[in-house]
């Protein structure tokens, strides 16, 4: 009983990590179908920003809060300048977009490389981050890590707060208006430009408070964004483009799914399993799980 | 009826050119080091022609090449090992990691040579059928179709890594001694490796062009840019998507396939992700959609990064970022376009100063 | 009429295209037959690959990841090779002639190695090449040395069971690293185990050993766990060594995979006191990087700490840190790499020639006072007489060792001289 309970728990908190890489992806690439290989450097631009934040504050515990808005600030500058770069010529190639961004971020790896070095490097996380919560005692016991909740909770507040944003202000009902019908909200007076450089910069900077959450849990060095960034995408199609809600339902899903094939198989015939019952799902239900129905043929 | 055949011609002329090229200018000016790396790059050019066919025609983002190839130079690299073992022995590797004391079942066929052979292109072609067959029914398209293909090359590389005892896991089969009874050792046998590549390469470009010129090529590009109006048309959209795709992944099969004896390795670093794009790369900066920018695109991406690193051994992915930014965000038909670009305006000017269309790359 | 009338577009491309063949292709052919050196070995008929003497200098390859997953540990073992170069250059080169560095980047990927090291040998003439890190990276460039007939010094500790006469193995093998730390746990009295690996070559023929080195001793397996390389997601894994109850487990994990796992081991409140782990993969290089909020009081394996005692550890730590910055830590894999310079050296001048032949004649005997201690070349078998050593992480990020071999073990790669191995290879 432990051992499912347990398992299911570690499968929302896996969850919860993709959730928080894909979250970004679900503006750049759900909303306005960018696909950004660089996205995985943004996390990488996150992480490094909790690295360089400690080196002057000596709290790990303060840094590690200071750092949440600031690496959301650092990555979403750094995407935003990407698309002002780059992805504005590319809106109408997204294969293109998809290599030119890869080529950004072997450029991003390498400066990582050459400005921190090639071995990886160490955050601190604070003391009440690295222990656990016992749920049920006694012989078997079943213990929460608390690194994994703080990570949940960031993750159900940063979905919250996006979805808000999309619903509720100005912003997000321009950049809803630009996705269903670019050529309406031109006419209708939106400047699309700004409003493409602005999810830009929120979707990025999302990227950029997940990079802060995984130094909690894993490596921080010149490759973890390749690490992550294709279970990311995944999350994205399977859920649905353009959908909050898909990318949700199967960052959990998948997260329990793996960390149950985990548990009774090994990690690497899970991930595969995985990989083809993604395969599968797309072939069976090619647009994922929710379809943003549009008027357009295309 | 003369257009036609001015320019048959002057295809004719351009073959000869690159046959005479590849067959006698290249060997004799190039050390056998250098000749084997450009047997090497004229595998990725093979692949190239494959995604010109699939990708720069038909729109298809064939993000999941390295599948192909590595299906086939598995079913090549299975067959050599075998054949190195000797009868009734066990591939070295299966004696160091394995515990079964004869072939698995899935390897046996592999003993046949013909059998190794037709597998090398049909074992691809038969998976893209499978896949494609599903996917472009369903109208999957665009980003999806892009990120299900890396998906899948990612779970082939991972379940390859996986069975260490019969595939060699990460390792993959390396040190392959023969090829069909000759020594892979003898420069001279690599030679001839290199003019079967050589010839390889060519006999795709034609296959490609003819494809292209035909009724079906125009179809091809009819569907990729706008395939709606050809399924009102009455034709179906899917079939026409279904044989690029199936076509490119033959020949990406092939490539895999010769690329094990001209560089004695097959591994699932060649299959997972990265070379994935790295094949779609070299296409795009020579130009999807023109063949020979396709094929020059290729190997000029593969020299470049063979170039690069060795001049900066530690700076070089710099360069190599910036090669793909800038020509492709800025050329959006690759280098081919810079040659159309040159053509034209020599014909405006009617300058008659040479310009090197190839230095660009 | 299908493809004359409106095939003119599209096939324009290709039909003027064909003279573009020709042009680019000479351009690319010429110009990569320019980036040949100009003293190369030319044509290779005679298959050993010719050394480049010429001049006042001596070439030799330095082949390690730059770019890649793998960059994370190679590059200080090629910053090392650099500092071993620069000392003996300083102090006069090898039978007089400098040594000239070539520094190629494997990129963490074996087909590239392949094709690095054809280039040093057969385009830059290199007497020797030192590197890889990986095992697969050895499998794919051994070949090749073989072929060539040149040498390859590897400097990192391996799984065994392979015996190249073009390569000199630096690093330890199973019987110098990890059959010592199976021993030292069977002497504590740990004897139910639990093996976590990432899935390459290395954990998993080490595994095989360990299991029968288990079965032979009386200890048990309660597990064994498979990560991809790179892999960091390794909540389940620690939630089946915890289930498992296990006295300690037996790590093998590469690279990025450690962090990830030392941190989920201490979230699912497994201590070092409770459940030991150790490594035979994370060096100071590594505790620096994952941390010791999550590693103090684990152990290690290896044959050098940069605490070892000695005035060869102590020159070694200062010119290092002189050379790459004091905050930059020296690790087992870098000392073997800068011993393997000097042994090479040693070799030269014993044989009085860079010829890999009479090199490898040469080598047998040969010792050097490295940084680890005294070490010895076994000419047999092209390893090293190596110092065995368990370590403890301690808090200040430095390992003490809490046991040594007492003398250096002699190498045995097929692990012959154990009983309990005899199925293995």
């Amino acid at each position: 009983m432990t051992v499912i309970l347990g398992q299911t728990f570690t499968g929302i908190s896996i969850g919860a990590v993709l959730l928080l890489i894909a979250l970004g992806l679900s503006l750049t690439f759900g909303q306005m179908n960018v696909i950004n290989m660089a996205h995985g450097e943004f996390i990488m631009a996150g992480a490094y920003t909790t690295y360089v934040l400690q080196k002057s504050i000596s709290s790990a515990g303060i840094s590690l809060l200071v750092a949440l808005p600031v690496a959301f600030l650092v990555s979403g500058a750094l995407g935003a300048l990407l698309e002002w770069l780059l992805i504005r010529r590319l809106y109408l190639r997204p294969l293109d977009t998809l290599l030119v961004t890869w080529g950004v971020s072997l450029m991003l790896q390498q400066l990582a490389r050459d400005i921190f070095g090639a071995p990886n490097v160490q955050t601190r996380a604070p003391d009440w981050l690295t222990g656990n919560i016992t749920v049920i005692g006694g012989d078997d016991p079943l213990t929460f890590a608390n690194s994994r909740l703080f990570i949940l909770g960031l993750a159900v507040a940063a979905v919250v707060a996006l979805s808000l944003t999309l619903r509720l202000t100005p912003l997000g009902r321009r950049i809803r208006a630009v996705v269903q019908n670019r050529d309406l909200a031109e006419v209708s007076g939106i400047s699309t430009s700004t409003v493409d450089r602005t999810a830009f910069f929120l979707g990025s900077g999302l990227a950029g408070v997940a990079g802060v959450a995984l130094t909690l849990v894993g490596p921080i060095g010149p490759t973890m964004g390749t690490n992550v960034i294709i279970d990311a995408f995944l999350v994205i199609v399977v859920g649905g483009i353009g959908q909050l809600k898909g990318t949700v339902i199967v960052a959990f899903v998948l997260g329990v799914l793996q960390s149950v094939l985990e548990y009774s198989t090994t990690v690497s015939v899970a991930k595969v399993l995985v990989l083809v019952a993604i395969v599968a799902f797309l072939q069976w239900r090619p647009q994922g799980l929710y379809t943003l129905r549009t008027r357009s043929l295309v | 009826m003369n257009v036609l055949k001015g320019r048959s011609v002057r295809a004719w002329a351009g073959f000869a050119g690159a046959a005479v090229l590849l067959f006698a200018i290249a060997p004799l000016a190039l050390s056998d080091f250098r000749l084997g790396l450009l047997a090497k790059y004229l595998c990725t050019a093979m692949v190239a022609v494959g995604i010109c066919l699939a990708w720069g025609r038909g729109g298809l983002l064939t993000l999941g090449q390295g599948v192909f190839f590595g299906l086939g130079g598995y079913a090549m690299a299975m067959h050599l090992k075998i054949a190195d073992a000797g009868p009734g022995n066990l591939p070295d590797f299966m004696q160091l990691y394995g515990t079964a004391t004869e072939l698995p079942w899935w390897w046996k066929p592999f003993e046949n040579p013909a059998f190794a052979l037709a597998a090398t292109v049909l074992l691809p072609m038969a998976v893209a059928a499978l896949l494609g067959l599903f996917i472009f029914r369903r109208r999957v398209k665009g980003a999806y179709f892009a990120i299900l293909s890396q998906a899948l090359a990612a779970a082939l590389a991972i379940w390859l890594i996986g069975q260490q005892a019969t595939t060699g896991g990460t390792n993959g089969l390396t040190d392959i001694q023969g090829f069909f009874g000759y020594s892979l050792d003898d420069p001279v046998n690599q030679r001839m490796v290199y003019f079967v590549i050589a010839a390889a390469l060519l006999l795709l470009m034609a296959i490609a062009r003819q494809l292209i010129n035909s009724r079906y090529g125009e179809l091809l590009v009819a569907v990729r840019d706008s395939e709606e109006r050809v399924r009102f048309l009455g034709y179906d959209p899917a079939n026409v998507k279904l044989v690029a795709y199936v076509v490119a992944a033959g020949m990406a099969g092939l490539a895999g396939a010769l690329f094990v004896p001209a560089v004695g390795i097959i591994s699932p670093a060649l299959i997972g992700i990265v070379p994935s794009i790295e094949f779609v790369i070299g296409a795009a900066v020579g130009g999807r959609a023109s063949l020979v920018g396709a094929v020059l695109g290729a190997i000029a991406v593969a020299w470049a990064k063979t170039a690069l690193s060795e001049e900066f051994p530690a700076a070089w992915t710099y360069f190599q970022g910036l090669l793909f930014i800038v020509a492709l965000a800025f050329l959006p038909g690759g280098l081919a376009s810079l040659a159309v670009l040159v053509r034209r305006r020599k014909a405006v000017e009617r300058k008659t100063a040479v310009i090197p269309v190839g230095e660009a790359a | 009429m299908s493809s004359g009338s409106s095939g003119s577009r599209s096939s324009r491309v290709p039909r003027r295209g064909f003279l573009a063949v020709g042009a680019a292709l000479t351009a690319v052919v010429t110009l990569s037959a320019c980036g040949a050196k100009t003293d190369a070995a030319g044509s290779s008929s005679d298959k050993a690959a010719k050394i480049d003497v010429s001049g006042d200098t001596v070439k030799v390859g330095l082949l390690n990841s730059l770019s890649g997953t793998m960059a994370i540990s190679e590059v200080t073992v090629r910053d090392s090779l650099k500092l071993a170069i620069d000392e003996i250059n300083a102090s006069g080169g090898v039978l007089g002639k400098k040594i000239k560095p070539i520094s190629e980047d494997g990129a963490s990927d074996w087909p590239t190695f392949a094709e690095k090291a054809q280039k040093l040998i057969k385009e830059d003439g290199v007497a020797a090449t030192f590197g890889c890190w990986t095992s697969a990276s050895r499998k794919a460039v051994k070949p090749v040395f073989e072929k060539n007939k040149s040498l390859l010094f590897y400097p990192v500790q391996y799984e065994g069971l392979e015996e190249s006469p073009y390569i000199f193995y630096t690093g330890a093998t199973t019987n110098q690293q990890i059959v010592p730390a199976l021993d030292y746990l069977k002497s504590k009295g740990l004897k139910k185990l639990y093996l976590v690996g990432s899935d390459y070559v290395f954990p998993r023929t080490a595994n095989k050993e360990i299991k029968a080195y288990a079965k032979a001793n009386g200890m048990t397996i309660l597990g064994e766990d498979y990560a991809p390389l790179g892999s960091t997601e390794f909540s389940t894994i620690a939630n089946k060594v915890k289930a498992s109850k296990a006295d300690a487990v037996f790590n093998t994990l590469n690279g990025d995979s450690n962090v990830a796992f030392f941190k989920e081991y201490k979230s699912a409140g497994l201590t070092a006191k409770s459940m030991p782990v150790v490594s035979v993969s994370i060096a100071e290089e590594e505790v620096k990087s994952i941390g010791t909020q999550y590693l103090a009081g684990q152990l290690t394996a290896w044959n050098y700490y940069q605490t070892t005692a000695g005035a060869a550890n102590a020159k070694f730590v200062k010119a290092y840190k002189a050379k790459y910055g004091q905050d930059k830590p020296t690790s087992d894999p870098m000392e073997a790499a800068y011993t393997s310079v000097y042994l090479w050296k040693a070799m030269v001048e014993k044989a009085k020639s860079f010829d890999p032949e009479k090199v490898k004649a040469a080598s047998d005997g040969i010792t050097f006072d490295a940084p680890e201690g005294k070490v010895t070349v076994d000419g047999a078998s092209q390893h090293v007489y190596k110092t065995a050593r368990i370590g403890e992480i301690g808090t200040d990020g430095q390992i003490k060792e809490v046991w040594n071999s007492g003398k250096p073990v002699k190498p045995d790669p097929f692990l012959k001289g154990y009983s309990w191995a005899s199925g293995l290879s």
